[in-house]
């Protein structure tokens, strides 16, 4: 990747803060997940190493009021894309009715869960999907009518399964979760939530 | 499932259930809405909570907790006897009327900054001489269960600041440090979900579920929320406080379990209410 010599100061800045992990405060710097660790406490499932920023993280905290630059955004969907794990032998879609079950969850990985929770994909905290379900969240863009909008080409199946698995790979520092990539929802659960998007059956093409 | 249990059982990111209190009160305001047999668009679900939010301010279960909590302000407790009457809360010795609003500041006997709840824990254990170590080991009620001494005086004193101007202050350099640490708590990525505060609450006119989101970088948004905590909560049949707020925004965040009265949490409560500042004071609150 050729840089010029502004982007390339300016990626040495950020690699600079990043690798610190700090945050300005007037002239002085602080290293925020130290900070935050004195203020909490591990509980079930949510240890303190939750605190640890990877640089994808720290890079999007940093950049969280500012443009992300061109260069460092490529850098980052390259790098996240590389991350998606697809599934063996193009096996892509499960069961529909699962998958809404699963978008309909919100349960998993907080420190009020029990261990043994099997955590959901919470979609419809922030996407419409379905049209009977009218308690959908907007943070996210509708997703109604998914599959039937786009078909469900190769292309399209994979791109789907790469978004759900690690978002930031085609829009890096999105709110999205990475499903796939962060351990939320397993191969199995990802499958059927992709049915949900691109089945004809599905309520969400209906 | 009815759509008015779905709307107040799905707001949270966890979906968990909702309490007797809700499902009454929803089936005594909500009959015909809840008789609809064809689902209704968002819009309409929308109208139909604000006019369960209407309905809510005819009686607030948290004007009992405040009386609960004036009577152990103005009581003699703890190894020493004394009452809170002494406590300063920033406008000097025995003065509660406007003290919440110009929390959290810095004290000078203490050389930090505290919020309401850090400086109330504070008076107990100095004037009164209870255990630190005892006074917040248990600071919030558990569902249905009554209100603890903290959120009890919380909400009297809170109520003493209804209609004061929200001004917390940035005049001393910690005070003005603990904004610009709580602002950076606020962007902080982090958790298998890559949360921060602001995924949830640095734009405008969103949702989560059905529930409106406030951008809590905007001065009126800012505002309506600093305002209206601490609030008596329907849906879990208790006050709670500001502290509470914070912590179970993190819970949901997926992150671990934020102390009560930390220094990061009296940092995001300083951050808070400076971008509150202007707005006026009407809490307790009741919320769905």
């Amino acid at each position: 990747m050729k840089t010029n010599p502004v982007q390339g100061r300016i990626l040495l800045a950020v690699a600079a803060v990043a690798v610190a992990g700090c945050a300005a405060i007037g002239a002085q710097r602080f290293d925020v997940p130290a900070y935050a660790k004195a203020s909490f406490a591990e509980k079930g499932a949510a240890k303190l190493d939750r605190l640890d920023q990877s640089e994808l993280q720290r890079t999007c905290s940093e950049y969280a009021l500012k443009p992300l630059p061109d260069a460092l955004r490529a850098r980052l969907e390259k790098q996240e894309l590389a991350r998606i794990k697809y599934p063996a032998n193009s096996r892509y879609l499960g069961d529909w009715k699962q998958g809404e079950s699963i978008a309909q969850s919100g349960r998993g990985l907080q420190f009020s869960d029990a261990p043994n929770t099997v955590a959901g994909g919470n979609c419809y905290a922030c996407h419409q999907l379905t049209q009977q379900e009218v308690s959908y969240g907007t943070i996210g863009p509708s997703l109604h009518h998914y599959g039937k909008l786009r078909g469900n080409s190769e292309p399209i199946l994979k791109y789907t399964w790469g978004k759900i698995w690690n978002s930031h790979a085609f829009n890096a520092c999105t709110n999205m979760p990475r499903f796939g990539d962060a351990g939320i929802l397993n191969e199995d659960q990802i499958r059927h939530v992709m049915a949900l998007l691109l089945d004809p059956a599905s309520p969400v093409n209906r | 499932m009815p759509l008015i249990n779905r709307v107040f059982t799905s707001t949270s990111f966890d979906g968990r259930g909702f309490v007797a209190s809700v499902a009454l009160a929803a089936g005594l305001t909500f009959a015909p809405f809840l008789q609809a047999q064809t689902p209704a668009p968002a819009g309409s679900a929308a109208a139909g909570i604000e006019q369960y939010r209407q309905m809510l301010q005819d009686g607030n279960p948290a004007e009992l907790t405040a009386l609960k909590g004036e009577g152990l302000w103005k009581t003699r407790r703890g190894p020493k006897g004394v009452s809170l009457e002494q406590c300063d809360l920033g406008l000097g010795p025995g003065k509660v009327q406007g003290a919440y609003a110009q929390l959290p500041r810095y004290f000078a006997d203490v050389n930090q900054v505290m919020d309401f709840e850090s400086r109330l824990v504070h008076c107990m254990v100095t004037l009164q001489g209870f255990d630190r170590a005892q006074v917040t080991r248990a600071p919030y009620s558990r569902e249905g269960q009554s209100a603890t001494e903290i959120e009890a005086i919380t909400a009297f004193v809170v109520d003493e600041s209804r209609g004061t101007t929200i001004a917390v202050p940035q005049v001393h350099a910690q005070e003005k440090a603990a904004y610009e640490r709580g602002k950076a708590l606020f962007y902080f990525r982090g958790g298998p979900y890559d949360f921060s505060c602001a995924s949830c609450h640095a734009a405008d006119n969103q949702r989560i579920r059905l529930q409106d989101l406030p951008n809590l970088t905007k001065p009126e948004p800012a505002q309506k929320a600093f305002a209206t905590w601490p609030a008596y909560r329907v849906s879990q049949g208790a006050l709670r406080t500001m502290q509470w707020r914070l912590y179970d925004c993190f819970r949901q965040q997926r992150f671990p379990e934020l102390q009560f009265i930390s220094p990061a949490s009296v940092d995001l409560i300083t951050f808070l209410g400076v971008n509150a500042a202007g707005g006026k004071m009407d809490s307790p609150a009741i919320k769905r």
